[in-house]
């Protein structure tokens, strides 16, 4: 009787995840639906947001969106790698839990700190050191050297990635340092027993053992990175433009919501708005759909179930 | 040939021992060890849990290097050279002295790379050269016809037998002097240790063997010479027979009747 009850309370806690995740899907669905019927595929396709004529669509926000988080998992990753490598196979001992906690401490930030520290404090130190010095070198390079031209107003897209690369570094290296650590003893002493340096045991051993968890890590960060929106809002500059340079001005889909629900008037605003939001719920979606589909088909190519 | 405690006997030894001292930080765990490993042989190391054997085996090819706070003093001489210099080259020595964990640990990437990966360390080999060698490793390892299909899985889907063969082969492959074996057989069934016992007597010829064992049948079947350790020193050190039919010292007697240990 009591096990039955129990079965039953368990199961309806379950079924809620379900059901809370069908409800914000339709309610997205529903709400999202003027906006599509009235700009049909163009949504994805224009560039167009412009309030007063009611015009609206997506593709600047989800360029600047996949493009700041494309930044972030670019430099975070070998930051984290490197975090984690540190501090499992390198560090004295005496040096780990130090950097282990200020680690996990980055992480305890609340995102808006970052945001204004983004804005007060790292985007006039960059627009006046670092953004001249690398549009003078790197800005006239071949293919590259297009994405760091204008400029240096310290705020945009790059800065916005650098700022989100910061944020997610603490997840992906705990996670990183985590699974490192799960790495049996005797496996790494193997490895330095055929006469690998620690590059190569890491390299070669710790991380395709790890694989599963490593990529789970970055993705991880990647979906933090996705839908973070206030340290983004604070320094993306905001401008519904599509601009080949990294060093102009761009936004999010969530920095646009954050921005622009409170002054949205008229249902089709307000129906685009949402249908953003729809949109980043299938990124997102799909991200975790692809971690998972990797990680299943890295599984079988080694041989074994995952 | 005998001598309890000291220098052995031993022409040409491949490795001496010299006044070895070994601590895990303040602990000292082996005490003024002398002894000469003898060539193209099988030595075993004998002894009650937490006798030092393996400590001993571990300094032999600085794999408690790893960890800063185990140090060893005195010294290990090969090829007249002492490999507790700290100039030692680890990668080197390391090439040239394998070694077999008590667990097999193959490395997480298929048959064939588990082996290839190792040589690659030390040689640049053409593609048809490294397949040779792979082969060559397996054979050594009598693993070779039970792999054959399988090269291209990941070599931890093999049998824990098969698996621990694997990690012979893979010691073998970098063309070792020396093969330091860490009770290599205790994780494994009757029928897998029986393999890895002809495997040992097989590969002596080429080799210099060090084991560890804490089976005394298995220390008198495939040794030569056998080490029988206590509380970090080195109690008795003879050949095989020697020592298991006569031994000098009380001790040893006691240990190899089943009297303690």
């Amino acid at each position: 009787m009591a096990d039955s009850f129990f079965r039953g309370i368990t199961r309806l806690a379950a079924l809620l995840v379900l059901a809370l995740m069908a409800g914000i899907l339709l309610v997205l669905l529903v709400q999202a639906w003027p906006a599509f019927h009235r700009f049909g595929w163009h949504f994805f396709s224009g560039t167009q947001w412009d309030p007063v004529t009611n015009q609206f669509s997506a593709l600047a926000s989800i360029f600047g969106t996949l493009v700041t988080s494309l930044i972030a998992i670019i430099i975070a990753v070998p930051v984290s790698f490197g975090i984690a490598l540190f501090i499992t196979e390198l560090a004295p001992a005496w040096l780990r839990r130090p950097v282990s906690t200020a680690i996990e401490l980055l992480a305890a930030i609340p995102s808006i700190i970052y945001g204004m520290w983004g804005l007060f404090v790292f985007a006039p130190v960059f627009s006046e050191y670092a953004q001249p010095w690398i549009t003078d070198h790197i800005g006239n390079w071949p293919l590259v050297g297009v994405l760091f031209q204008g400029p240096p107003m310290g705020i945009g897209v790059f800065t916005a990635g650098l700022i989100l690369a910061i944020m997610v570094i603490p997840f992906i290296s705990a996670v990183m340092r985590d699974v490192f650590d799960l790495v049996p003893t005797v496996l790494k002493e193997s490895a330095y027993g055929v006469g690998c340096t620690t590059w190569e045991v890491v390299w070669n051993v710790v991380l395709p053992y790890t694989r599963v968890g490593v990529v789970g890590g970055i993705m991880l960060g990647l979906g933090r990175a996705l839908g973070e929106t206030m340290a983004v809002t604070f320094i993306i500059g905001n401008s519904h433009d599509i601009s080949r340079s990294l060093f102009m001005a761009g936004n999010t889909i969530s920095s646009t919501l954050a921005n622009e629900f409170t002054e949205a008037v008229g249902p089709i605003y307000t129906s685009s708005l949402i249908a953003l939001g729809l949109i980043l719920f299938f990124i997102t979606f799909v991200v975790l759909g692809l971690a998972k589909l990797m990680l299943l088909r890295m599984g079988t190519r080694e041989g074994r179930k995952s | 040939m005998r001598s309890p405690g000291g220098k052995s006997a031993i022409e040409n030894p491949k490795l001496s021992i010299n006044q070895l001292n070994f601590y895990y930080g303040r602990f000292q765990a082996l005490r003024d060890i002398n002894m000469d490993i003898a060539e193209r042989q099988v030595t075993a190391f004998i002894g009650p849990s937490g006798c030092g054997k393996s400590t001993l085996l571990r300094a032999l090819n600085r794999i408690y290097g790893l960890y800063p706070d185990q140090r060893a003093t005195g010294a290990i001489m090969l090829d007249g050279r002492n490999i507790l210099d700290r100039d030692q080259d680890l990668n080197y020595l390391r090439a040239k002295i394998g070694m077999v964990f008590q667990k097999p640990t193959p490395f997480p990437m298929s048959v064939f790379e588990n082996i290839a990966f190792g040589v690659r360390l030390y040689e640049r080999l053409s593609r048809m050269k490294m397949q040779e060698r792979v082969e060559w490793a397996l054979r050594k390892a009598a693993l070779w016809e039970e792999v054959k299909d399988k090269l291209h899985q990941g070599g931890t889907r093999l049998s824990g037998g098969q698996q621990q063969r694997l990690c012979i082969a893979r010691a073998i492959a970098v063309k070792p002097e020396i093969m330091l074996l860490d009770e290599p057989a205790s994780a494994l069934d009757p029928l897998s240790t029986l393999k890895i016992e002809e495997l040992i007597a097989e590969l002596k010829t080429d080799y210099t063997i060090v084991i560890v064992t804490h089976n005394m049948q298995q220390a008198a079947r495939v040794s030569d010479y056998t080490a029988f350790m206590y509380l970090g020193s080195l109690v008795e050190y003879a050949d095989t027979s020697t020592l298991f039919t006569n031994p000098a010292r009380k001790q040893t007697e006691d240990y190899i009747t089943g009297r303690y240990g």
